[in-house]
């Protein structure tokens, strides 16, 4: 616990959240991160549709998917998912 | 005492007092699950609903569990909400009974106590209400189908005050009170719908940095609910606490403004004393042992005995500071549970007394009486016994058998 969390007064009754879901960092949790072959990526975004956290997205400027490592918790569904093998889980 | 509003007088039984006072109190959404000696307050208000009485939405619901979940979701919206349950229907409950607590949703539930199983009872007592005193719930036991029509009413303006925002349950001892026809005085309905007013809301501040009033509202979205880490859980727990602390003030305040209204007055509200002034002996219960004990108080007092009676209206939250006050002079103190708490030091209203009066410096003897369980009935002579063992403790300087059971077969 840091000084900058609030006190008991200062914070929403019924833990209503003060701070959107982008303001807390999930990526921490992971053991195992996704990488990717781009030489096996057929960009299907079957990955994209099966993240449970919506941290794989399609960027349209690069025609690419992308991983956003800081909200990914490594559970390793869109390896799983993916149908050509081009997502390996490694250790971080 | 003065009586500012015309009332009828109705014959009801606790149960139809509880569905009557719900009517009034312009309820929008009510689920439940029905369980004996509770199902007659839901089918008195299904039967209100189908007659077109109330606009109140009504879901019946596959359980308990389900039921209270429903109240927690309607009262999250910002309906006002009620439902009623009993014994295993309560305990099924348990885990949304901390949940609705937790997500602060002023849910209000009349509970016609009852005994827990094995073996299976459906009669009376206050096991069932008793193992969920730390769920959060402001708990108010009445003595008579009277009382319970007015606590319903008054529950709904103490849990929905926005300082306080805790949900209530309104305890009618199963059968005793729940199935017994008294004459019950009813306020007018406007007079009532006056009362409890419109539900008021807190602010709160939400995650797009507004603050905004607490309900569920498309137009200004919020999280309700969401995972709470260790650096910031037991700051929850803390404002609930903190609100229990509140309710101690609004259940009075609130109290006051209704006996203005109605005419009746239970105490301050939270402890309703009976002759306990200049009391050398006293008995503490909750609910309706203390109309056979007042009658018991009454023959003593023609005899010569200073007997009194503390009957706690309020058991969540505990009024601490009355108790100390009400109970410091007192000798010798019998506190009556109509539940048990296995493996524990007694019951629990007596840990509660017990723990209240102990800073003081001079202290009464304080004994536990275990009585009624599964039902069992408790005559005047059986509380006149508990006031000369307080007699006996006092003649003696000295406690010998701190807990008993009253009416058990060795």
């Amino acid at each position: 616990m840091t000084s900058q969390e609030k006190g008991w007064k200062e914070i929403s009754i019924a833990a209503i959240c003060w701070k959107p879901s982008t303001e807390f960092l999930t990526g921490d949790w992971k053991t195992y991160k996704p990488v990717r072959d781009l030489e096996k990526c057929t960009k299907c975004l079957l990955c994209a549709i099966f993240c449970p956290d919506g941290a794989i997205q399609w960027k349209p400027e690069k025609e690419d998917i992308e991983f956003d490592y800081n909200f990914c918790k490594g559970c390793g569904i869109c390896a799983n998912e993916c149908p050509v093998k081009a997502i390996e889980m490694k250790l971080e | 005492m003065m009586k500012s509003v015309e009332q009828k007088t109705l014959a009801l039984n606790g149960n139809e007092a509880v569905a009557y006072a719900v009517k009034q109190s312009d309820v929008d959404v009510v689920a439940a699950y029905p369980i004996t000696p509770q199902t007659i307050i839901v089918e008195r208000f299904s039967e209100y609903v189908a007659n077109g009485e109330v606009e109140t939405a009504f879901v019946c619901t596959e359980s308990e569990h389900s039921a209270l979940t429903a109240c927690l979701a309607a009262s999250l919206t910002g309906a006002r909400t009620f439902t009623a349950s009993a014994s295993a229907g309560l305990a099924l409950m348990h885990e949304m009974l901390f949940v609705t607590s937790g997500c602060r949703a002023p849910v209000v539930m009349a509970i016609a106590n009852r005994a827990l199983s094995a073996p299976i009872n459906i009669h009376g007592d206050q096991s069932d209400t008793m193992a969920q005193r730390d769920s959060g719930w402001i708990q108010i036991y009445a003595e008579n189908a009277q009382e319970v029509y007015d606590s319903i009413i008054q529950a709904f303006r103490i849990a929905e005050h926005p300082d306080v925002l805790l949900p209530a349950m309104v305890c009618l001892d199963g059968f005793q009170l729940s199935h017994s026809v008294e004459n019950v005085n009813v306020l007018p309905d406007e007079v009532v719908k006056k009362f409890v007013g419109v539900r008021q809301y807190p602010m709160v501040l939400t995650h797009e940095g507004k603050m905004v009033p607490l309900k569920l509202d498309p137009e200004n979205p919020m999280t309700m609910g969401p995972l709470a880490f260790p650096n910031y859980y037991f700051e929850f727990k803390r404002q609930q606490e903190e609100a229990m602390k509140v309710a101690l003030r609004v259940i009075r305040e609130v109290h006051d403004e209704y006996a203005k209204i109605s005419g009746r007055s239970y105490g301050d509200g939270l402890l309703d004393s009976y002759f306990l002034e200049d009391a050398e002996i006293a008995i503490v219960c909750l609910g309706s042992t203390a109309g056979t004990v007042k009658t018991v108080v009454d023959e003593l007092r023609a005899e010569g005995i200073k007997a009194g009676l503390l009957r706690m209206r309020t058991f969540r939250p505990l009024p601490v500071d009355g108790i100390k006050k009400v109970l410091g002079h007192v000798k010798a103190v019998a506190v009556m549970d109509k539940s048990m708490s296995f493996g524990g030091f007694g019951g629990a209203v007596f840990h509660e007394v017990r723990h209240a009066l102990y800073d003081l410096d001079k202290k009464p003897f304080v004994v536990n009486y275990i009585y009624g369980l599964g039902g069992r009935d408790t005559s005047p002579m059986q509380i006149r016994g508990i006031y000369n063992d307080l007699q006996e403790i006092l003649a003696k300087g000295r406690v010998e058998t701190p807990v008993k059971y009253v009416g058990l077969r060795e």
